[in-house]
């Protein structure tokens, strides 16, 4: 398979950055995404041309660390599949992709198509979490929680901390990660007694750091995670209910 | 220990040939390897409480000094790799009020392969009336490693366990539920009850973002400092003890000096050192590799635990393997056609001429043999030209019965998510042919060997998760290392570092001025400049692919003398290449992909020359370590406990000699016996 690239080259993050064309000449349909751009960086290098700098790690969908954006989709053509487990055999014919780095305004690039996504972790740190001291957690088995809410729990758990929902949604928006934690710690006995706090917490960095949500499901579209819509209703009822209740909880 | 002691890598530019050594033959003792086998070296001791093992760590926790919070902010605790066991230990002495400075390579905390582990994690909570205890799972784990773990270290671990669900669940993993509200276990492989806890097929995931949440919660109040896109590049040994890191930031290519009282590596397995393997693209041994080159002993390198259900690697351009569960092989049946070769599809095999050699050999466990087990009877399948798939490297995985007998609604049910992620990474529907699997790289047992207290050989290093020797012996149980990293993390060094600290006292930090981290940052840079400069023209990603090659083949699911000594030749001119022809793109000062690489695969040159000398040294076989020369009538493993209940921990000089030193192992609670799943 032939594959024409138009890949971001940024040299830095005060570099202005342009596309580069390259070709690869021995693509296969098994190949996925990164494996391309692996194989055109053996090429590039046999060229005498610095490869390209791309993000990856388990290549298995979990760990959140890739995403490039191809012909203007977040992660790639697939819908909700991150760029590790995009396969060339699901792309159809297409002979020419475009590939750049996430784009948001929250995630500026560090260099090619690496960016910096550290704005996801401040909204964490801002009260994304439970405040329980190691070794004081009450047994287990004793805090009960309902199969259904166990299994909720973990639909919005299952967030990868990809940020390709603030890449895909056009104000560039975290609802859909921020209200992901939302509701999963809210569902949990221990997460639930500062759901309140956490709540107004998040909206705050939200409001600081990235685009304000107007509903247009974008980011639902490329969630690798399935996250579903419902967290980023759950992220406006949430800073509703612990605005009006001004209470921790 | 100086740098101007060590092999200078511009030395090493100077001198690009292999070290000079003896080729290897079978017959030839330790020594002729370049390995030095001293009987006169200090046995080592690994300080567990005399005694019944049973109380050894409630004594011992009552022993340790403590430091009073008043005086906590005053030391400082260096902690590299925010996984399980890295933000564990962070988030736990972040909270009792240590300053702590933690350290990640990732861009976030969450990114550490801990958050791929899909299965679970025990615990002895011994609820049910199934049986479980406290010593089932020691005799579970202490049996399941082969008898090569240290006996006490296994009761802390299953005494602590209980605990690691309770904090896990309450900081925000949601393990999966009964209907009664109660918690959901299944069981795994080698074991006879029900302790393995979950959520979903990502139990690695939901702990380690709720271990990553507690962390940034630190953070948050001031006592964890963050150092993302930092990568740990040596340790610092001033005065006879741990006293700081050098990193690299991967951004600004910033080399530093960050000084602490105590050093704690978290940074996990080195199961990435054969290339194709079921760790992330990331992951390296170059934190521990350097703490050792600094002094640290490394325990049992060439215990490699290979998982029978990953996926075969299909083509030149495959970037690593997929771990498949090893749930499937409850349903599943392994085979491979009689007939070596067979052009037929596998659907057009009969019966008849499909061989179930799993079931065939070992009927009592059958397709649940243990892991190594299954690996090794894969790999004498695929060796001896049986093997299926376009590069007949692989065995089957059939689910043609159990879709027959279930229905497809049922195996649907229960693997479907697997099967989208094989039909995702492979093209093929395994509801309609067999899956293929193939044995690959997956846990390493081996890593710094530590005491009782998890301090390594260096005073004030400590090491935590699969970056250590702890737990596992030579084989481990599914289900148990995300218990350890867990284990170490939250519940061990929490009361072992302070202790350190409380007899240390809170002295000031090392100066970034004094001489030993100034040879460090010396030396980082040094071998930095080299690199950028290489005049090369391979990429360093093609010698650890043939690196990858020449373990599996050598050093792999079995060994044998003649094996390991080619491989071991094979190694050391790999690595002279590696230094002759390396090419490294790009500049430093900027994020360079290529640049860290080249630093990971260096060490990994001289990591895999290890592992093959600890191979070769241990002439018996044990759990993964399977020597082809030592087994007994019927082919299955020989263990050889008159000479080789230890652990070996091995030194390497300053001229890459290695040296090994070897700790006893006895047993109280499991009494030795041979393993058996026939
Ligand atoms: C695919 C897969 C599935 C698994 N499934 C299971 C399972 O079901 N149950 C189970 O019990 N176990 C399982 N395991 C094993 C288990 O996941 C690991 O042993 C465990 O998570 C290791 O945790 P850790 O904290 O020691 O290391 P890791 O989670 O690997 O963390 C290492 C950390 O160190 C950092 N680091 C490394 N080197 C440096 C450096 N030089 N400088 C700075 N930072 C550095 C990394 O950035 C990272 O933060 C599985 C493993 C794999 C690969
Ligand atoms: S919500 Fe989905 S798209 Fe957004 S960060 Fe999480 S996994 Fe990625
Ligand atoms: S590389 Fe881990 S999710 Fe894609």
């Amino acid at each position: 398979m032939r594959i024409e690239l138009e890949v971001w080259r940024q040299d830095g993050p005060q570099d202005r950055g342009r596309f580069e064309q390259y070709v690869v000449v021995d693509a296969t349909p098994e190949m996925s995404l990164l494996e391309l751009l692996d194989r055109l960086n053996d090429q590039l290098v046999e060229q005498g041309i610095e490869p390209v700098q791309f993000e990856s790690d388990c290549r298995e969908g979990v760990c959140g660390a890739c995403g490039v954006t191809v012909d203007d989709r977040p992660h790639g053509p697939v819908p909700k599949t991150p760029s590790c487990r995009q396969h060339l055999r699901a792309f159809g014919d297409v002979s020419r992709l475009r590939i750049e780095p996430l784009r948001s305004a929250a995630f500026p690039v560090i260099r090619d198509l690496v960016v910096d996504r550290t704005a996801l972790d401040r909204v964490i740190w801002a009260g994304g979490f439970v405040d329980v001291e190691t070794g004081t957690a009450p047994d287990a088995d004793d805090v009960l929680i309902t199969h259904d809410d166990a299994e909720q729990a973990l639909d919005f758990a299952a967030c990868i901390g990809c940020g390709a929902c603030v890449a895909a949604c056009p104000n560039g928006a975290a609802h859909l990660f921020a209200g992901a934690k939302l509701a999963h710690l809210a569902l949990l006995p221990h997460g639930r007694l500062e759901r309140g706090r956490r709540a107004r917490a998040l909206g705050q960095v939200l409001d600081d750091e990235f685009g304000p949500c107007s509903s247009y499901g974008e980011c639902v579209e490329v969630c690798p995670a399935g996250i579903p819509l419902a967290a980023v209703a759950a992220m406006h009822r949430e800073r509703l209910r612990g605005l009006f209740r001004g209470k921790a909880d | 220990m100086t740098t101007g002691e060590r092999p200078g890598f511009l030395a090493r530019r100077r001198r690009p040939t292999a070290p000079a050594s003896e080729p290897v033959r079978a017959s030839q003792s330790a020594t002729a390897f370049g390995a030095e086998v001293d009987s006169m070296a200090p046995q080592l001791d690994a300080h567990v409480p005399a005694g019944d093992p049973l109380t050894a760590w409630a004594r011992r926790c009552a022993e340790y000094r403590l430091v009073s919070p008043a005086n906590r902010r005053k030391f400082t605790v260096i902690v590299v790799g925010t996984g399980l066991a890295g933000g564990g230990a962070a988030a736990a002495l972040g909270e009792l009020g240590f300053q702590v400075d933690s350290f990640t390579f990732h861009d976030a905390p969450r990114r550490a392969h801990s958050v791929a582990a899909q299965g679970g994690i025990n615990a002895a909570r011994a609820r049910k009336v199934d049986g479980d205890s406290i010593v089932r799972f020691v005799t579970d784990t202490i049996k399941g490693g082969d008898f090569r773990g240290r006996e006490a270290d296994v009761v802390r671990l299953a005494t602590e366990s209980a605990r690691v669900i309770d904090h896990l669940q309450a900081i925000g993993a949601p393990f999966a539920r009964e209907y009664g509200g109660q918690l959901a276990t299944r069981s795994f492989g080698g074991v006879q009850v029900s302790r393995t806890y979950y959520t979903r097929g990502q139990t690695g995931q939901q702990l380690e973002v709720a271990t990553a949440q507690a962390l940034l919660r630190q953070v948050q109040r001031g006592t964890v400092r963050l150092h993302t896109r930092s990568e740990m590049l040596d340790l610092v040994v001033a005065d006879g003890r741990a006293q700081g890191i050098v990193t690299r930031n991967l951004v600004t290519g910033e080399v530093e000096f960050h000084a602490g009282h105590a050093v704690v590596l978290a940074t996990g397995g080195y199961g990435s050192v054969y290339f194709h393997s079921t760790l992330a693209m990331n992951s390296n041994a170059t934190a521990t590799w350097r703490a050792h080159r600094r002094g640290a002993l490394f325990a049992s390198p060439s215990f490699v635990q290979f998982h029978p259900t990953a996926l075969p690697v299909s083509s030149h351009w495959q970037s690593k393997t997929t771990l498949m569960s090893e749930s499937l092989r409850n349903d599943g049946r392994i085979w491979v056609p009689k007939q070596g070769g067979d052009p037929r599809p596998a659907n057009q095999i009969p019966e008849d001429e499909r061989d179930y050699y799993l079931e065939r050999r070992y009927p009592a466990y059958g397709n649940l043999t243990p892991r190594d087990v299954a690996s090794r009877a894969a790999r004498d399948e695929i060796e001896s030209g049986r093997g299926v798939g376009p590069l007949r490297n692989s065995v089957y995985l059939d689910f043609r019965d159990a879709i027959a007998r279930l229905g497809k609604a049922v195996i649907a049910e229960r693997y479907g998510n697997l099967f989208d992620m094989y039909h995702d990474a492979t093209g093929e529907d395994p509801y309609v042919e067999p899956m293929r699997i193939a044995p690959g790289a997956h846990f390493t047992m081996g890593g710094l060997w530590s005491d009782f207290d998890m301090m390594t050989s260096v005073p004030g290093l400590f090491v935590a998760g699969e970056a250590g020797n702890g737990y596992h012996g030579a084989n481990r149980l599914g289900a148990n290392s995300l218990l350890s990293a867990c284990v170490d993390g939250w519940f061990t060094l929490p009361h072992s570092v302070p202790n350190w600290l409380a007899r240390l006292g809170s002295g000031p930090l090392l100066a970034p001025d004094a001489p030993e981290p100034q040879a460090s940052i010396t030396a980082v840079n040094e071998r930095v400049g080299w690199f950028l400069a290489s005049a090369g023209s391979v990429r360093p990603v093609a010698f650890h692919r043939r690196l990858g090659a020449l373990l599996y083949a050598g050093c792999g699911v079995s060994r044998s003398a003649a094996t390991l000594g080619d491989t071991l030749d094979q190694i050391r001119e790999l690595r002279a290449e590696f230094w002759r022809e390396v090419k490294v793109d790009g500049r430093a000062g900027q994020i360079n992909q290529e640049l860290e690489k080249a630093g990971r695969v260096a060490d990994f040159l001289e990591l895999a020359e290890l592992m093959v000398v600890d191979a070769l040294d241990r002439t018996e076989s044990c759990g993964a370590h399977f020597r082809a020369e030592f087994v007994l009538p019927d082919g299955e493993a020989r263990r050889d406990d008159a000479h080789w209940a230890n652990v070996s921990a091995w030194e390497t000089t300053p001229d890459g000699a290695h040296r090994r030193h070897s700790e006893p192992l006895t047993f109280q609670l499991v009494p030795l016996q041979v393993r058996d799943y026939r």
